[in-house]
């Protein structure tokens, strides 16, 4: 059971800085997810937990043990890799046993042990198979083993599914959601798949650019995005951003959208300019409204159709029920969930309206 | 049979195709096994078989070449001979029917020797360090990396010859000059180019998750090269042993200008058994065959490295 803490961490290579000031705190035995487009950093910050890469600056510390200088096989932690990094010349049974030798394990110990999480990750009819022989989820799962059987302090995942087809990835997810409720060891996963990280984690930190640019659960995520980097990259389809004006109306800011009032919403005061964010199941169709555009393409998806409206506005989509007959060319009205806009100002920073500030106030 | 039964795959070889690819190698085979077939049955005949012509192709083996190739003798009267007492081993009486003594071994079987030393001495040196080399500069981010490299390859640009002089003044003043230490050291040194270009780019294939796997379940770097890079660059390690030891087995100029006595190899010898006693091509023939024999040995011991291909297997890319 370990908290892994990050102070002030950066890391430079020669004329970039891949992770910049990053502070962090994993709570003990949460599910953690480092989220972000490649490039932004995750892998970097992974790498230097485990030791893998030394910081530029900034302390790493282990349940308040400051591990910075520690060489990686001395942290014990666990790390999977994105290629799961198996010995082509070892069969399963040896690849899973390899840390424990490293260790001095006895040998009854290690093989106890390698039965043990061959049964919990249902590999036991692989141990003698060799890692060629293998398909992508037998090598995930040996590779996991591999992982588990030392009963680190943490695990760190880099992409574990990255190379996995989607179905299988399904799988492997409820998998290791269920692998690390039943061990309860603190995880680092890193992926840039927000479906992925929504569907594990207990708490996501979305990385951009080497900072962090929000932490918070699934949820918070979702609704509260604190920027429009957050507000893009999770949710698919993404989060819908209209540019809209703010006007006064007898001393309350009412925003305009493409020259229709929305009075229902909330907007943000102090400011003549947002970007009004919305997901795309928080628009109805509403033929009372003023708002309207045109139905550019209808996605069936089954529970649900996407549709891709165009107006004045620019390009919007919502989620509506099946039972909607749209058709391309049609016109229909719109209308947004108050309690679902988020505003954000010109740098994509998230800004508070006046009913949510007294709400926050009272 | 309809059409469709006889459609065959676009990526496979037609049978044809293939019959001929076959038939080509086969061919190839033969003809450049000709000069070596030739040479082997050669050191079996006797000198007059060997310069019969037409040539002889059916002829009774005899083991004189190799005889002479591993003694010096002296040509003697009749009378002299008769008055010896009868020769004690079948090498002796081969000798003596040709009106000959054996008067002591020949130098052969120390430059052999010679041969040996030197060529398994430089190719182990030159494949140790460029495997460690090689090593360093695949995965370290090692200043001037690129101009590093290139200037290793640019040793290469010239044939080594060119330098023979330089070198052969500084082993002088060094007293490397006919040491089987000094041979060790040049040959190591040319084939160092080569062995940390080829072996870089074995390595380079080598994904480093694989290290990294095994250093953060506690192994030292140190320990992860070698329990866990070293086994996966076998086949390139064979590769680059077998083209060293090549090079410096057959290594011809050097070791004629540098040496003379002591650490002669094998190549700069055996012209020299044509000039002890007239034409011997038996000798010679025997003695280009038993020179083969290491390098044909030790390649058929690596061809299983060097044709089981690389396993990545375990990786997806």
């Amino acid at each position: 059971m370990t908290a892994i803490r990050l102070e002030g961490v950066s890391k430079r290579f020669a004329g970039f800085t891949a992770v910049d000031a990053l502070d962090l705190t994993v709570p003990d035995g949460s599910f953690f997810v480092l989220l972000g487009p490649s490039g932004c950093g995750k892998t970097t910050t992974l790498r230097m937990i485990a030791g893998l890469e030394m910081p530029s600056e900034g302390r790493i510390l282990l349940d308040g043990e400051d591990v910075t200088e520690l060489r990686a096989g001395r942290r014990d932690i666990a790390f999977v890799f994105q290629l799961f990094a198996l010995y082509p010349h070892m069969n399963v049974r040896r690849n899973i046993a390899y840390p424990l030798r490293s260790r001095g394990v006895a040998r009854a110990e290690t093989a106890r042990r390698v039965e043990e999480v061959a049964r919990m990750l249902r590999i036991e009819h692989l141990l003698d198979a060799r890692i060629g022989r293998l398909s992508g989820g037998d090598r995930q799962r040996v590779a996991l083993a591999r992982a588990v059987v030392r009963r680190p302090r943490a695990f760190l995942m880099d992409e574990p599914l990255g190379t996995l087809d989607a179905a299988f990835r399904e799988l492997m997810c409820e998998e290791l959601r269920g692998l690390h409720d039943r061990i309860g060891a603190t995880t680092v996963y890193v992926t840039h798949d927000q479906i992925e990280a929504m569907r594990m984690a207990d708490l996501i930190a979305v990385m951009n650019r080497g900072r962090v640019e929000q932490l918070g659960t699934p949820e918070e995520l979702y609704h509260r995005p604190r920027s429009t980097f957050v507000a893009r990259f999770i949710g698919s389809p993404a989060m819908n951003l209209l540019a809209c004006r703010i006007e006064q109306d007898a001393g309350d800011p009412v925003a305009v959208l493409a020259g229709v009032r929305l009075p229902g919403i909330p907007a943000p005061a102090g400011t003549a300019e947002a970007t009004l964010g919305i997901r795309p199941e928080h628009v109805r169709i509403d033929d009372t409204s003023a708002l309207r555009g045109e139905v550019l393409a209808v996605e069936y998806l089954g529970a649900r159709q996407v549709v891709t409206v165009e107006g004045p506005f620019g390009l919007l989509k919502l989620r509506a029920p099946n039972r909607l007959a749209l058709a391309f060319g049609d016109r229909p009205g719109l209308a947004f969930d108050p309690g679902r806009v988020v505003w954000f100002d010109a740098d994509g920073r998230s800004l508070a309206t006046a009913r949510r500030r007294e709400a926050a106030g009272g | 049979m309809s059409a469709r039964d006889q459609a065959r795959s676009i990526v496979e070889p037609a049978p044809f195709s293939r019959r001929l690819a076959a038939l080509v190698i086969v061919v190839y085979a033969l003809v450049s096994s000709i000069p070596l077939a030739w040479i082997v049955a050669t050191s079996f005949k006797t000198p007059n078989d060997a310069i019969a012509y037409p040539p002889k192709l059916v002829f009774t083996p005899s083991l004189e070449g190799y005889v002479n190739l591993f003694t010096a003798r002296t040509r003697q009267t009749p009378e002299y001979l008769a008055s010896l007492p009868p020769p004690e081993t079948w090498y002796e009486e081969l000798v003596r029917k040709r009106n000959m003594v054996i008067t002591g071994p020949s130098r052969f079987a120390g430059r052999y020797a010679n041969s040996l030393i030197i060529g398994f001495g430089s190719t182990f040196f030159a494949v140790l360090l460029g495997t460690f080399a090689a090593y360093a500069f695949s995965r370290f981010g090692i200043p001037l990396k690129e101009d590093l490299l290139f200037f290793i390859l640019s040793t290469r640009m010239f044939p080594p010859i060119a330098v023979a002089i330089p070198i052969y003044l500084m082993y002088r003043q060094l007293g490397l000059t006919d040491t089987q230490l000094g041979m060790i050291i040049l040959y190591t040194a040319v084939n160092l180019s080569l062995s940390v270009w080829l072996l870089k780019g074995f390595i380079d294939e080598i994904p480093k998750e694989y290290e990294e796997a095994a250093m953060v379940d506690g192994y030292s770097r140190l320990q992860a090269f070698r329990k866990v890079v070293l086994p996966q660059a076998a086949t390139g390690i064979a590769a680059t042993a077998i083209f060293c030891l090549i090079f410096a087995w057959n290594e011809y100029a050097f070791a004629l200008l540098l040496t003379s006595g002591l650490a002669q190899t094998a190549p700069p010898f055996i012209p020299n058994i044509i000039g002890e006693g007239g034409l011997d091509w038996p000798a010679v023939a025997a003695g280009t065959t038993l020179f083969l024999l290491p390098v044909m040995i030790f390649t058929i011991l690596l061809r299983k490295h060097l044709l089981r291909g690389i396993t990545f297997g375990a990786l997806r890319r």
